[in-house]
């Protein structure tokens, strides 16, 4: 028992730090992304190909002067980043992010709480994220703020229904909610990899995961052309960055859940190791989330709502039905 | 070519033409077939493939727009207008400045100060000549009017200092002595012929 808490405790300080590190690294490399993609070099000075840039923009943030605005409300105003960051993070908690592997002879499963209901506990704990946004908002006493808030709150409204209808077709044929259950259900190579029975469903997946994280074409709550910074207009230094190191965090869930459930998870293709092959479809994502950023435009939140709920949830209970009539 | 085309001031018809915009959808049925539509174009991908295709070229065929400007600049053209020089005389090496006053006279923000007197020679020597680079426009009258070709304009854009008086000293100007050899002509409007190094003559003095 004590063996387990103490692996528990390890665990978890080891995914927070490897996570939030992965999550400054995420900022860089969505820089040079798109400045590639504008035929821009992007960080380029601090450090070796900029890589120290991170490190510079850290210490910015940390040292930042921390300013409550002053008709905010201060409790809310104070924790709001921390539910962003916290959540992201609690959301981590249930995905399985490698292959068992051995150190020293002693077995380590890289998931630090294997629950029954994984995948529940993981849309759950990221859609709770979005009351940092919907409070943040809401406590800061500015207009902008409240405009981002409200789309939070069309944000939220909007993809969930399309985000728990899309993952329910895959449940239903893996007939379980834990993420490695959906690992070993994949276990097979290629051929076996749930998005060639579901593609449907994992489109649905891949958009309502855009929304979820706050990504472009649906980035509707900080769109700096029309709402300045929405939610995070009054915030400055570590508790801005809390909300993006909460928004990278959730990005690289959401790439992982999509690797996890559509994508063969863990399991090693061909002659690529399991871990190898987790990261090279995380890093796929990552990548794609960048890509759309650099491509498209974004929605209106009408149009947003208008998507999920006429076009998007009809369609995901059309793959549930038929789903269900194959699977009978 | 007739003028005709270019007296028309009639703009918005003549040359422009209009993109072709498929009809607004009306009926909820027409709004439903545009969004199908749209759906199984792939328009989306397309972008898609533009960035990526993008990367690629920034990355691996060198066409990156980025100048890494403080390490790397443009070129500037011959005539651009920055920081003035007095440039010397090729042969004698004294400056070519007569101390006439007329870039004085013609300078529009009423920038240049300039003071002149005789010396032992009873030859004009300029005692005074200053431009005031904090009212300085650019405009370039001063090195159009210049009838020696004294005053031109060099390449010096970056102007920022620590003192408004950096620049605007005549010997600030004025091409060091050291580095006459170096001294290029101004190729702009009014500069002499590339050929000017056959037709110079020396001065009467010299002989
Ligand atoms: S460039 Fe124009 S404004 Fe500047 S000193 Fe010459 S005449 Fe005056
Ligand atoms: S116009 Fe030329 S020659 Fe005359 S005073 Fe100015 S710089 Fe000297």
């Amino acid at each position: 028992m004590d063996a387990l808490i103490i692996e528990t405790v390890v665990k978890a300080i080891v995914v927070l730090l490897v996570i939030s590190a992965l999550a400054g690294f995420g900022t860089y490399l969505e820089r040079k992304v798109l400045a590639f993609m504008q035929r821009r070099l992007g960080p380029m000075h601090v450090g070796p190909f900029g890589l120290l840039q991170i490190l510079a923009d850290g210490i910015k943030l940390f040292t930042k002067e921390d300013i409550v605005p002053q008709h905010a409300n201060r409790l809310i105003f104070m924790v709001a980043p921390a539910i962003t960051a916290a959540t992201a993070f609690i959301a981590l908690a249930a995905i399985p992010l490698f292959p068992e592997f051995t150190i020293f002879g002693y077995t380590i499963r890289p998931i630090i709480a294997d629950l029954n209901v994984g995948i529940l506990f993981v849309l759950g704990a990221m859609a709770s994220g979005l009351y940092g946004p919907l409070l943040a908002g809401m406590a800061q006493a500015n207009k902008w703020g409240i405009i981002g808030s409200a789309r939070t709150a069309i944000l939220f409204l909007s993809y969930e229904v399309v985000t728990g209808l899309s993952i329910l077709a895959p449940i239903m044929i893996v007939g379980s909610l834990s993420l490695i259950d959906f690992n070993n259900a994949q276990a097979g190579g290629v051929s076996d990899w749930m998005v060639w029975k579901q593609p449907v469903a994992f489109v649905l997946f891949l958009i309502a995961g855009f929304a979820e994280t706050n990504r472009t074409p649906f980035d509707l709550l900080e769109h700096e052309a029309e709402v300045i910074s929405g939610y995070a207009t009054e915030y400055s230094g570590m508790r801005w960055g809390m909300f993006f190191i909460g928004e990278y965090a959730n990005m690289i869930t959401v790439a992982f859940l999509a690797s996890l459930v559509f994508f063969g998870g863990f399991n090693p293709i061909g002659f690529i190791p399991g871990f190898l092959a987790i990261i090279l479809k995380v890093s796929f994502f990552f990548f794609l989330m960048l890509w759309v950023r650099a491509s498209w435009p974004h929605v209106r939140p009408d149009q947003l709502m208008w998507l999920c709920w006429k076009v998007l949830m009809p369609i995901a209970i059309l793959n549930i039905l038929i789903t269900g009539i194959v699977l009978l | 070519m007739s003028l005709e085309k270019y007296k028309d001031r009639n703009i918005g018809n003549q040359n422009y033409k209009l993109i072709g915009h498929e009809a607004f959808p009306q009926t909820n049925g027409e709004k439903f077939e545009r969004v199908m539509k749209r759906m199984v174009k792939g328009e989306l991908f397309v972008g898609l493939w533009v960035t990526v295709r993008t990367m690629f070229e920034a990355l691996f065929k060198g066409q990156m727009h980025t100048t890494k400007y403080p390490f790397e600049k443009l070129p500037i053209s011959p005539r651009y207008r920055a920081i003035h020089e007095m440039l010397r005389l090729l042969e004698s090496g004294h400056y070519r400045c007569i101390g006439c006053g007329l870039c004085e006279q013609i300078c529009i923000s009423d920038c240049i100060r300039m003071d002149t007197r005789y010396d032992e020679n009873q030859r004009k020597e300029v005692s005074e000549y200053t431009i005031n680079f904090g009212r300085c426009i650019f405009c370039g009258y001063c090195a159009e009017v210049c009838p020696e070709l004294a005053i031109v304009h060099g390449p010096r854009y970056e102007t920022s200092s620590e003192q408004r008086a950096s620049f605007s000293l005549f010997e600030d100007m004025l091409t060091p002595i050291d580095a006459l050899k170096h001294q290029k002509e101004y190729p702009g409007f009014g500069a002499v012929s590339p050929n000017a190094d056959e037709n110079i003559k020396k001065t009467p003095l010299a002989y």
